[in-house]
């Protein structure tokens, strides 16, 4: 078969690929952003959904309908998607859901560094990890069988080296699942209280049915080795431990739920000490404890930032000191010619209490700017914005401005906004969408509000303004802030001094995308004209 | 004792190219034979930030992050970027700094990258035919013939 270099995420896509993926849908954020749009350019079918609990959604739904269906997002995004990842582990599946979630310990491009296998253990899902490209694209088909055989959605980690790694992969032969097809199962489906309580039991059945296969499962790796020292070791961590002690015994855990206990306990006892090396929060270790599997676990330190080699060997003589802090180099910066200058010199001009959100545009904080107050969560800007307008003397109150991007104002913003005519604070708010055509942050994706789909294709473009507009916003503006900053500056403090609601959409693309978003438009324009000639025709 | 590894940090700011650079070192190991492993983290790397990235090959590579101090070669593409990423540098391992390739030299400032292959090329023991063909896999067909040439300056300014 075929043996090629591939990143972690491109060896998701092409495993998806090979399971027969009926549909992928997902939301943007690092380090998961390009296994749909690897999916995409082998010729998958794959979309972003305006948030991940849509994407879940969407992905639910093909998976009632029999498809198998693939639904990628950033740790984080979890958060977002987990009220139907909860109950789904109720209804569970006809196809086959495979969810990936895609953990940033270290925090390369994230606002934490929280561990999705906590999610497994809380809605009572099967999890899978794996520690580099082949074992991506291995598992994620094993994914597959496992959601289809019981039935239930899959969680799959990753973290960031796995993701974007690359190491080299071998292909199977593709597969071709059932066809999609409805087959109506109302008690199964329909989660009243009547019908959920039944499907807790049969999930938790089901979790104990997986335990067992867990502990027979080839997919556990038992290495031997030194009776002195064994390791247990999940995703990269065990490459690393490897390398680290390579006389040591090694059991590579690839089920992280429901783990293996027997299998961890016969190995625990076959060595005189042993150590559990996992990314993340200490879970496989507290869980081993729980079962009363004699192990040691990691130290406080290692609970933050990623592991390597030189950090499991330190893990392994039981070294807590101080570690040798990480080379700093240049932070990133807003590029140059940045369409958000402008509005920040302004906000810093107006002395602006700046209710701040999650993008490119949260650069801004760094100096010369020092633009944002606060951020915390994807579309918070909205609430935080208002809950600090509700409480604060009005002086301060009408300095404050929520500061949004567009992909993320159609993310969580759209409710923040509706809180807004909903709830309006006695001073007004301002919000301000920066529209820069794209999400930048995560390397140009599309959007609902750019018009275009995954693949650039056109669809019906969500209009901010229009939006804003039909809510009831009583001043709505568009500007462009680079044309104009002058003009920003007037309409900002005008709308600063009125006791109204509204919002100003700063429009201006993104520097490092117009010129493709330019080759997009002209090529959706040809077809389209080519497309009304022919039904003329 | 396991066959050695090489290991290999490429060091830059994002849109520099060092991303890019590594894929192709990895690539020509991949076709050269070698197990190969590669990482890097480019999170917020587009907006000018820096950016390394690692290659490691040999006949098993384990752990695809080359531990602190084991790099074989250091190949950085900014001046400023030299001294926070030398303590990735073995003792007695080499730096291929910026200048290792006079830029005036250059078919164009972008093709540094490749041009500083070159020079990691002639210390290394892959045939040029799996450099070039790594090249041309990643690189549009209107910029090969100009890399090309980046690579065969950088080899040749090697004594
Ligand atoms: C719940 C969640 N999903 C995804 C992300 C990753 N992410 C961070 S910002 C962002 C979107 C940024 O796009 P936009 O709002 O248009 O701002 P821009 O980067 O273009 O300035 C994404 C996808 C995240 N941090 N949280
Ligand atoms: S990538 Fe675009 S949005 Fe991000 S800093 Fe550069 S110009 Fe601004």
């Amino acid at each position: 078969m075929e043996r090629r270099l591939l990143s972690g995420d491109e060896a998701v896509a092409a495993a998806a690929l090979d399971a027969g993926v009926h549909l992928g849908t997902g939301y943007p954020g690092t380090p998961s952003t390009e296994i749909l749009e690897a999916f995409d350019a082998l010729g998958g079918r794959a979309q972003w959904a305006p948030n991940e609990k849509v994407a879940l959604e969407v992905g639910l739904g093909a998976a009632f309908g029999g498809a198998r269906a693939l639904v990628t997002m950033k740790h984080v995004g979890v958060n977002v998607a987990a009220d139907p990842l909860f109950t789904a582990a109720y209804t569970g599946v006809s196809g086959g859901l495979v969810v990936v979630a895609a953990d940033d310990p270290g925090m390369a491009s994230s606002q934490n560094e929280q561990d999705s296998r906590r999610y497994a253990v809380a809605a009572g899902l099967p999890c899978l990890e794996p520690s580099d490209s082949q074992e991506a694209y291995d598992l994620l088909l094993a994914a597959f069988e496992l959601s289809g055989r019981w039935q239930l959605p899959v969680l799959f980690r990753m973290t960031t080296r796995v993701c974007h790694g690359k190491s080299i992969v071998t292909r199977r032969a593709p597969v071709t699942p059932a066809a999609p097809a409805f087959r109506r199962d109302i008690p199964g489906r329909v989660m009243i209280p009547a019908y959920a309580r039944p499907a807790h039991v049969r999930l938790r059945q089901k979790l104990k049915a997986l335990s067992a296969f867990a502990d027979g499962s080839p997919l556990n790796v038992w290495r031997e080795g030194s009776a002195a020292l064994g390791v247990i070791a999940t995703g990269v961590a065990a490459r690393h431990a490897r390398e680290a002690a390579p006389h040591a015994a090694l059991l590579e855990l690839k089920t992280i739920h429901p783990l293996p206990l027997e299998k961890l306990r016969a190995f625990a006892a076959s060595v005189d000490r042993c150590v559990v090396v996992e990314e993340g929060d200490p879970i496989v270790a507290e869980a081993c404890l729980a079962a009363g599997i004699r192990v040691e676990g990691k130290g406080e330190p290692f609970r933050f930032g990623e592991l390597d080699v030189e950090r499991v060997r330190r893990i392994l003589t039981r070294d807590d000191g101080p570690e040798a802090p990480l080379p700093r180099g240049k932070p990133p910066q807003l590029c140059e010619a940045c369409p958000y200058h402008p509005v920040y010199a302004t906000l810093r001009k107006l002395d602006c209490i700046v209710a701040g959100d999650i993008g490119c545009y949260t650069l801004g904080v760094l100096p010369p700017y020092q633009g944002m107050d606060t951020c915390v969560a994807m579309g918070a800007s909205l609430g935080v914005g208002l809950g600090l307008r509700h409480v604060l003397p009005e002086a301060d109150a009408r300095r404050v401005v929520s500061l949004i991007g567009d992909s993320t104002f159609v993310h969580t913003g759209l409710n923040g906004l509706v809180e807004m005519i909903y709830n309006p604070p006695a001073t007004g708010h301002v919000l301000i969408v920066l529209d820069n055509g794209t999400t930048a942050m995560t390397g140009q994706q599309e959007h609902p509000g750019t018009g275009r789909r995954l693949d650039h294709q056109a669809t019906t473009r969500l209009s901010i303004e229009g939006l804003a507009r039909a809510l009831g916003v009583p001043n709505v503006d568009v500007v462009d802030p680079v044309a104009d900053p002058a003009g920003f500056e007037a309409l900002l403090s005008d709308r600063l001094a009125r006791r109204q609601l509204s919002v100003i959409v700063s429009r201006r693309p993104c520097i490092l995308a117009a010129a493709d978003i330019r080759g997009y438009e002209r090529q959706n324009a040809a077809s389209a004209a080519a497309c009304a000639a022919c039904k003329e025709g | 004792m396991p066959a050695p590894v090489v290991n290999v940090v490429f060091a830059g700011l994002g849109g520099q190219g060092a991303i890019k650079a590594s894929d192709i070192l990895a690539d020509a190991a991949f076709r050269a034979g070698f197990d190969v492993k590669k990482a890097e983290v480019h999170g917020m790397s587009q907006r000018g930030g820096s950016v390394t990235s690692d290659v490691r090959y040999g006949a098993e590579v384990l752990s695809p992050m080359i531990p602190r101090g084991q790099a074989d070669f250091l190949v950085v593409l900014e001046p400023s970027e030299i001294e926070v990423n030398r303590p990735n540098l073995k003792a007695g391992g080499v730096l291929i700094p910026p200048d290792a390739v006079a830029e005036a030299a250059l078919p164009n400032r972008r093709s540094l990258n490749v041009a500083l292959l070159g020079a990691l090329a002639a210390r290394l023991d892959l045939a040029d035919e799996h450099w070039l063909a790594a090249i041309r896999a990643a690189l549009p067909e209107r910029l090969h013939e100009l890399n090309e040439k980046a690579f065969r300056l950088g080899k040749g300014s090697v004594p």
